[in-house]
């Protein structure tokens, strides 16, 4: 987990210093502790999110979950339906852009979350989003990933993926790789709607797949985004 | 708040009796058939009866605590069913503030019309303002794409899961001569029948079915279940009469009606499942499904039952 000292959030923006001192003071990670548990359990009253294992089994292997993208609650609720071990040592990939925008984003990305911020820009970006990913699953992390690399808004049920999957997937050939559908989410809460509707979430765990070692880019990446397509429930895609 | 009636008392007592039994029979199947949990039929029958313990709990607290308590248990039935059946419609972006509007507005306000007994208002109040007024938001979003499926979901959701299930708390409402204090009962009465007649339905299914009754809507109903379920709940009704301001006979009647409309419900809302292509409503309820599989012959049966009792008993 991340540090006491919440330096991450201080150097976030200038008014940051007091709130991340106080946070320091009563414990960042007390209070990290307590906003999870407080989004968890408001995901699942908006959603009665459920966990579907059809494939795999909630066992404690380090695993990239890798998921259809339509809502930002997305990852919320992989992150709520894992049990607690799991939970604690999966963490999100998202985008930098969006989770250090404001000082709470930033806490509840750094912190709560602990996500693995990466810079979906490639002229700005100082780092390799793969590498950064690849360190996290060298420090012990499950990786939450969505491959399609944006919300898609699209009638289409998938977008193509990006080739991060590919590069990981080449990178650390032994790690579990999980199709995970995420079904429903893009009803509750539509992209520019501000109240939710509460209809019920299912999160379909699928079974782990690896790449071959002769395998294509193009070739593999149809058979991961199969895989995950084949989870939609009743072949009723969103 | 009065105090609950002294029948309400015995009618638990007896229910309590009933699953100890349930519970007793449980456990000596377990041991025979399922020693180490392998028994599909004996492990769903399990968890079904502990599922029965808490619904059974859940009804006891809310009738001791009254019209508040059995008009929050209702509507938090409601909202239930409807999430799980909105679940299963096709709604659109366009239609999210009309979903939002059934939730939250139209839920709400039609328990809150039973609650105050605006019996005028909340006979119509979903099948006429509900009807007109939802079709009008999602059609001012401009989706026309399956606009007439997705309002006709959208209302058919709310009649079923709300309307309809409304009727069960407006019980409450009617004022029977000679019967004052006493409505709590009338819903204990209904509620003790469609479950009897769908227990029974299971039970005597599972040991004489053969002729299916609808194949393709429930593989699991048959003629012979059919028969011995309604029987047994009609006389479980009649046997009942004491909690209710109808002779024994005409308890016998009103119980027949109540499995009729059921069992019909349940058929309807089975066609419904194969439809969307799921087995169960939803996985609210251990080893029974989502509410609407318990809930499905209540539906039905509720409206009906409220308004033979008002017609010929009610002064309201």
């Amino acid at each position: 987990m991340v540090g006491p000292e919440g330096g991450g959030t201080a150097a976030a923006a200038g008014t940051a210093g007091n709130v991340a001192s106080s946070f320091g003071q009563i414990g960042t990670g007390a209070l990290a502790g307590f906003v999870a548990q407080a989004i968890r359990l408001f995901a699942r009253a908006v959603t009665a999110v459920r966990a579907i294992w059809a494939g795999s089994e909630p066992e404690l292997r380090q695993r990239v979950y890798f998921a259809n993208h339509t809502s930002n609650g997305d990852f919320v609720l992989i992150w709520t339906v894992l049990p607690d071990r799991l939970r604690a040592m999966t963490r999100p990939v998202a985008a930098s852009d969006y989770w250090l925008k404001t000082t709470l984003r930033a806490f509840i990305g750094r912190e709560v979350f602990n996500a693995v911020l990466i810079d979906r820009n490639p002229e700005t970006r100082t780092e390799d989003p793969v590498e950064q990913m690849v360190r996290a699953l060298d420090d012990g992390s499950s990786l939450i990933l969505f491959p399609e690399g944006r919300r898609n808004m699209d009638e289409a049920p998938l977008l193509p993926f990006k080739s991060g999957l590919y590069h990981l997937a080449r990178t650390r050939p032994r790690v579990d790789l999980v199709p995970v559908w995420i079904a429903n989410l893009n009803r509750v809460m539509p992209k520019g709607e501000v109240v939710p509707v509460p209809l019920i979430c299912t999160v379909t765990f699928g079974a782990a797949l690896h790449i071959d070692p002769g395998e294509a880019k193009e070739a593999f990446l149809a058979r991961a985004s199969a895989a995950l397509l084949a989870l939609a429930p009743n072949g009723r895609p969103a | 708040m009065t105090p609950p009636d002294p029948d309400l008392w015995r009618l638990f007592l007896g229910l309590g009796l009933v699953l100890l039994i349930a519970s007793g029979t449980g456990a000596v199947l377990t041991r025979l058939y399922s020693p180490d949990g392998g028994n599909a039929v004996v492990e769903n029958l399990t968890a079904r009866v502990r599922a029965w313990w808490v619904m059974v709990a859940l009804m006891a607290v809310a009738m001791v605590a009254g019209k508040a308590g059995i008009t929050i248990l209702f509507a938090l039935c409601s909202f239930a069913a409807l999430r799980e059946f909105i679940t299963l419609t096709d709604t659109r972006r366009a239609d999210h503030w009309a979903v939002a509007a059934a939730f939250f507005v139209v839920m709400p306000v039609q328990f809150w019309l039973v609650w105050i007994d605006w019996i005028g208002l909340y006979s119509v109040f979903v099948p006429v303002y509900a009807f007109l007024f939802l079709p009008i938001i999602s059609a001012l979003h401009g989706d026309t794409d399956r606009f007439l499926i997705r309002i006709a979901e959208l209302q058919w959701a709310l009649m079923v899961c709300v309307f309809c299930l409304s009727h069960v708390p407006a019980l409450l409402s009617l004022l029977i001569p000679g019967y004052e204090g006493r409505n709590v009962l009338l819903i204990a009465f209904l509620v003790i029948v469609v479950q009897t007649s769908d227990v029974m339905q299971y039970v005597w299914g599972k040991l004489l079915g053969r002729t299916r009754i609808a194949p393709q809507l429930s593989p699991s109903k048959t003629w012979e279940g059919f028969a011995g379920g309604a029987a047994t709940a009609t006389l479980v009704g009649a046997g009942l009469w004491w909690i209710t301001p109808f002779t024994p006979l005409q308890a016998a009647g009103m119980a027949l009606a109540i499995v009729l409309m059921g069992f019909f419900g349940g058929l309807v809302m089975s066609a419904i499942k194969r439809d969307r292509g799921v087995k169960d409503w939803g996985a609210t309820i251990p080893g029974h499904g989502g509410l609407i599989d318990r809930l499905d012959s209540v539906l039905f049966s509720a409206p009906v039952f409220f308004h033979v009792t008002r017609f010929y008993w009610s002064l309201t």
